[in-house]
């Protein structure tokens, strides 16, 4: 497998270093960018196999990229992001992000996520797993059936639809907006609340200890992830 | 050698008059005995002289009267364009002050100082626009005829027979700065009169043989180099007493002229006047009014306040008094003000009648004998006082025919009983009904119906019966008697109904102000007040009230109505608000407005306008109203006041409280951020040297990432505070679960968990809450985050959650040290921590912030210690209840 190539889109000098300097430690061939224009070039030219976005650039906006970026390539896109900006992250998600890191962040956590999503991207494209595993669980998405540590769990059909959404998107956010939608259809965007419950019931029925979960997390004020 | 020393008072007086002089514009008049003298053209002279110094000269209004000279002399003067107001359908030209003022010269020129305005200018009077424009550091030069004089008005009216309108107050002419007097001989002003200098031909000649006639000529001119040479002496007197150059009469003469409600009161007035000129004295016009002239028709009332007017347009001070007794009340007043004389008048011709009564000016000197009294003798003929309130005619004329049926209803009850009764007894009977109808319909009826009674008495009762003749003459007697019994008795009893009406006004109006006294003492906020005002006033003046107070760019709004809203001027209550003066309808400024408008004064300041607008213009007219009003108006000024220094007093503690807590905030912040990035300089210039050890650079760097990390905890405290109270709170609250905060929480603290045992219980059937998760979260991360820094290693934290009524309630608690004693609720102060000096960092901002983020969702947060140990903090939430998704229903 050749080294995977990361983009880096950020205008502080400091953060791009330490981010670089980590990634290369971990054999990734890193590109930069300080600017937008010059991220989308980057981003067009290097063809890159993961991008990491600052949303807050002085040229273009990181949404703007990112929406760029999605009209030719489902490249993993990951972006940070100050803490009580949740809109923003949530905006940065709803249009293709992938996932978000909140400043200040550590090394250890973007690295563990850039290698999840180069996996996931990696396994996406080549498989159509029917069979997918978290913890004890094991989801047979051909026959519909969850089976938890051998028994069978029984899901309601909106449990279901909401646990195939996560399936689905599995290692990435999934905005509250994105569940409403796949979930209830259009015209439930308003009662993001009913996640809540049906997340709760969920962890309920798959997860060990459902107020400290391992696998059906909470992004807060953002979404839910499968990991 | 005392009395070679000026006054104090005196001087203080006079320094103040230079002060408000040094600030008020330089005001010129030239004198003139009568029209064509030749004022305005030398007026224009000297404005001309004043141009070519190089001073800023403007024409206000200048008459010219078609005179060529004196247009020559317009030449080159930049002219202020008059003003056109419509005044019943006519266009006509007026002097515009408001573009004056604007303007803003050095030196204006105006003419006529004793021009009447044009309705629905803003002053009534010229000088009053003078004076304004003066108050704003203008020079003025202006032209006045000696007749226009209010004191010389009436003097001047009768040497020439004609008697004219526009007057200027005397203070006005003696305040001025500079009186130049333009005199002409007598033949001289003829001859330009003949030569059309003055007047146009046709003009000339109508004028000439009325008011230019020799003698009249002759005589204004007396006047008029008299009356500058007065000024001229008292100038010279108040020099000398400005630098104490002889012996001056110090004490302070007081006059006070005795306004009767006759038409004689003018003269009194101007008398008066003159008097106190003459003296230098104070002096005071009084009017008192007894329960007998409050019966007054509202004509003639209407006149003694006008005398009141006038005189205080002479410089007097004004009061009406109340009061039983006219001489003791008179007599009470002079020896309060310390009054050496008394003005009285008495018309020229006595009636008969007049000489029987109590001589009013025997009785005054008898009782104060140590006051002089001055008597004004009137030289009109005295007009008649009607002394019955106008009652309207339909009411009068019923009023009657009710003592004429009482008395028939009488006589026939009398008829029946005669033949119990003895006729003395039927007297008594027509009597007692006299005396009725006199205590219900008044003095009219009741002296009709003891009239009546005799001629009911003579034709019913006396023998012959049924007829007017009487056969005994003794029943004369008896009807005279009767009649001037019934007479005296139903007069006395009108008398006592009607003062007691008066004490029932009297008391009506002292309840008013003791009711609004009462609720404005009670006030807190500008708002009450407002509100108070505008109900009371409203109520006891029947009319439609604002009270419009000040912005903070000192320009009046309305703060509030009554029910009913009046019609409000904005730049009328502006002009009343700047000036502290009244306006509008009933004064003499801006009459021409709809309503009201009174200053609010305040012993500090004005602290808004009161405006009125009632059909029924009581309050003007009457002077015990009146003065109601102005004691409502002061009232309500001075709650104003109270509640502003409230206010500025809140502000200050306010701002203190705010000083207080940015200088412990200060010195919080400078310690502990301080001391992590000394560590952090310190770790990092460590690492920097390559001499040491991986595994102590790899220690270091951690130390490095943990010194940081609290930072990251402190700043996000300090930035979340700081968003709290800049904006308010700006919650974005939806359905939460507690579970998920807990977690999430729980999951952003596992670095500093590790080394403890978490425990969290919280039911799978708790039901959402509506919170700002962020907030919330933030709550909980402080308070694990405290209980982790506060426990030794291997602690239990615990967090749990239930569900009671009404609320949703977190605890965390952990099995550490505990809370210091008597410190659990200042804990949540902020900035304030528990250990007084601690090496764990973070500001006590973290349990505030707690606290503000807990009330903001109407929540509360406590602290305690554990029985067993440790502490508890607990939260508590409103409970609300979330909509269930349809499919679990």
């Amino acid at each position: 497998m050749k080294t995977p190539r990361i983009l880096i889109i950020e205008d502080e000098n400091q953060i791009r270093r330490f981010v670089r300097i980590a990634l290369e430690a971990e054999n990734f061939d890193v590109r930069e960018a300080d600017s937008g224009t010059r991220g989308l070039i980057e981003a067009s030219t290097r063809q890159p196999d993961l991008v990491i976005i600052d949303l807050g650039l002085p040229d273009l906006e990181g949404k703007e990229v990112i929406r760029q970026i999605r009209g030719w390539s489902e490249m993993p896109i990951v972006v940070l992001s100050a803490r009580d900006r949740e809109e923003e992250k949530v905006a940065a998600l709803n249009i293709g992000a992938d996932d978000y890191l909140t400043k200040p962040f550590g090394i250890p956590e973007l690295v563990a996520r850039v290698r999840a999503h180069l996996r996931r991207h990696h396994c996406n494209e080549n498989q159509s797993n029917p069979i997918a595993h978290f913890g004890d669980v094991t989801i047979d998405l051909s026959a519909h059936i969850i089976t938890r540590a051998g028994t069978e769990i029984h899901l309601t059909p909106i449990e279901y639809r909401l646990l195939l959404t996560l399936i689905n998107a599995r290692g990435r956010v999934v905005t509250h907006n994105q569940l409403m939608l796949a979930v209830w259809g259009p015209n439930y965007s308003e009662r993001s609340h009913y996640l809540r419950i049906y997340m709760g019931h969920l962890r309920q029925k798959l997860e060990r200890n459902p107020a400290q979960p391992e696998f059906l997390l909470t992004e807060l004020g953002v979404g839910y992830r499968l990991v | 050698m005392t009395d070679e020393r000026p006054d104090p008072d005196h001087l203080l007086a006079e320094i103040k008059k230079e002060e408000i002089a040094a600030q008020r514009g330089k005001l010129k008049i030239f004198i003139g005995a009568c029209a064509g003298v030749g004022k305005t053209y030398a007026m224009l002279n000297a404005a001309q002289q004043r141009l070519a110094e190089g001073i800023d000269v403007v024409i206000g209004v200048v008459e010219t009267h078609g005179r060529s000279d004196t247009i020559k002399l317009l030449e080159k003067l930049p002219l202020l364009p008059l003003h056109e107001i419509k005044y019943r359908g006519k266009s006509l030209l007026e002097f515009d002050i408001d573009a004056a003022l604007q303007r803003a010269p050095q030196l204006i020129i105006i003419d006529e100082l004793a021009h009447t305005n044009i309705e629905g200018s803003r002053h009534m009077k010229r000088w009053q626009d003078v004076d304004e424009l003066l108050a704003r550091g203008i020079d003025v030069y202006t032209t006045l005829n000696v007749q226009h004089l209010e004191s010389l008005n009436d003097v001047v009216g009768s040497i020439t027979g004609i008697r004219v309108w526009e007057t200027v107050p005397d203070r006005f002419f003696d305040n001025a700065d500079d009186v130049t007097l333009v005199d002409l001989p007598p033949d001289e002003l003829l001859e330009r009169l003949r030569e059309g200098k003055v007047y146009v031909p046709e003009q000339a000649e109508h004028a000439a043989k009325n008011f230019f006639r020799k003698g009249n000529l002759i005589a204004l001119r007396e006047l008029a180099l008299r009356r500058t040479a007065d000024r001229v002496d008292s100038q010279m007197r108040a020099y000398r007493a400005d630098h104490a150059i002889a012996n001056v009469w110090q004490t302070r003469e007081r006059i006070i002229a005795c306004i009767g409600p006759d038409s004689m009161g003018n003269k009194l007035v101007r008398s008066a006047a003159r008097l106190a000129n003459e003296l230098k004295a104070d002096w005071h016009a009084v009017y008192v009014e007894t329960p007998a002239l409050q019966r007054l028709s509202k004509g003639d009332r209407q006149r003694i306040l006008d005398h009141l007017k006038l005189a205080e347009e002479l410089g007097a001070e004004t009061a009406t008094l109340a009061g039983s007794d006219l001489i003791a009340t008179l007599i009470a007043y002079a020896q309060s003000r310390n009054a050496s004389k008394l003005i009285v008048g008495r018309p020229a011709d006595f009636s008969w009648f007049q000489h029987l009564r109590p001589r009013f000016i025997d009785a005054l000197a008898r009782l104060a004998p140590d006051i002089d009294i001055y008597v004004v003798v009137g030289n009109e003929k005295p007009t008649r006082i009607k002394n019955r309130e106008i009652k309207p005619g339909a009411t009068k004329w019923r009023n009657y025919a009710w003592a004429t049926i009482a008395c028939g209803i009488t006589t026939l009850l009398a008829e029946a009983l005669l033949r119990i009764f003895d006729l003395s007894n039927v007297v008594m009977i027509l009597l007692l009904t006299v005396v009725g109808i006199s205590i219900r319909f008044g003095r009219g009826p009741g002296a009709w119906a003891a009239a009546l009674s005799v001629l009911l008495f003579d034709f019913f009762f006396v023998p012959p019966r049924f007829s007017f003749s009487v056969s005994d003459v003794q029943y004369l007697f008896t009807f005279a008697l009767m009649l001037l019994i019934a007479l005296t008795i139903g007069q006395l009893a009108a008398k006592l109904r009607f003062e007691a009406t008066i004490a029932n006004l009297r008391e009506r109006r002292a309840q008013a102000l003791a009711a609004l006294s009462k609720e404005l003492s009670g006030a807190l906020t500008v708002e009450q007040v407002v509100e108070i005002a505008n109900r009371n006033v409203s109520g006891i003046f029947n009319s439609a009230v604002a009270v419009l107070l000040p912005s903070s760019q000192e320009k009046t709004k309305v703060a509030g109505t009554s029910s009913s809203q009046p019609t409000i001027d904005i730049a009328v209550a502006q002009w009343v608000y700047d000036h502290q003066l009244p306006a509008g309808l009933g004064t003499h400024t801006l009459s021409a407005a709809a309503s009201h408008y009174l200053p609010l004064k305040a012993p500090m300041r004005t602290r808004g306008v009161l405006v009125l607008e009632a059909k029924d213009l009581l309050f003007l007219n009457e002077p015990e109203e009146k003065r109601l009003l102005d004691t409502f108006a002061a009232q309500i000024a001075l709650a104003l006041e109270r509640v502003h220094y409230v206010e500025v007093a809140q502000d200050a503690l306010v701002s203190m409280e705010g000083e207080r807590l940015r200088n412990s905030l200060l010195s919080a912040i400078s310690h502990d951020l301080r001391t992590p990035l000394t560590a952090l300089v310190g770790l990092s210039s460590t690492l920097a040297d390559t001499n040491i050890p991986e595994n102590t650079q790899k220690e270091l760097a951690l130390a490095i990432r943990n010194e940081a990390q609290q930072m990251t905890e402190l700043v996000t405290n300090l930035l979340d505070m700081a968003r709290l109270q800049a904006s308010g709170i700006k919650l974005k609250k939806d359905w939460q679960s507690i579970e998920e905060i807990v977690g999430s929480a729980c999951m952003q603290l596992h670095r500093v968990m590790t080394t403890k045992k978490l425990i969290i219980s919280i039911p799978a059937s708790l039901p959402l809450c509506e919170c700002d998760p962020i907030l919330i979260q933030r709550v909980i991360v402080n308070l694990l985050d405290n209980a982790a820094k506060y426990t030794p290693t291997g602690s239990t934290i615990s967090v749990s959650a239930t569900a009671g009524n009404n609320e949703i309630t977190i605890v965390v608690e952990d099995n550490g040290p505990g809370l210091p004693l008597g410190q659990e609720t200042k804990l949540f102060d902020k900035f304030t921590r528990g250990e007084t000096e601690s090496n764990k960092p973070g500001v006590g901002l973290g349990l505030a912030l707690c606290k503000a983020i807990i009330e903001a969702h109407g929540g509360k947060i406590s602290a305690e210690n554990r029985v067993d140990g440790g502490a508890r903090f607990t939260v508590t939430l409103p409970l609300g209840i979330a909509p269930i998704p349809e499919e679990l229903l």
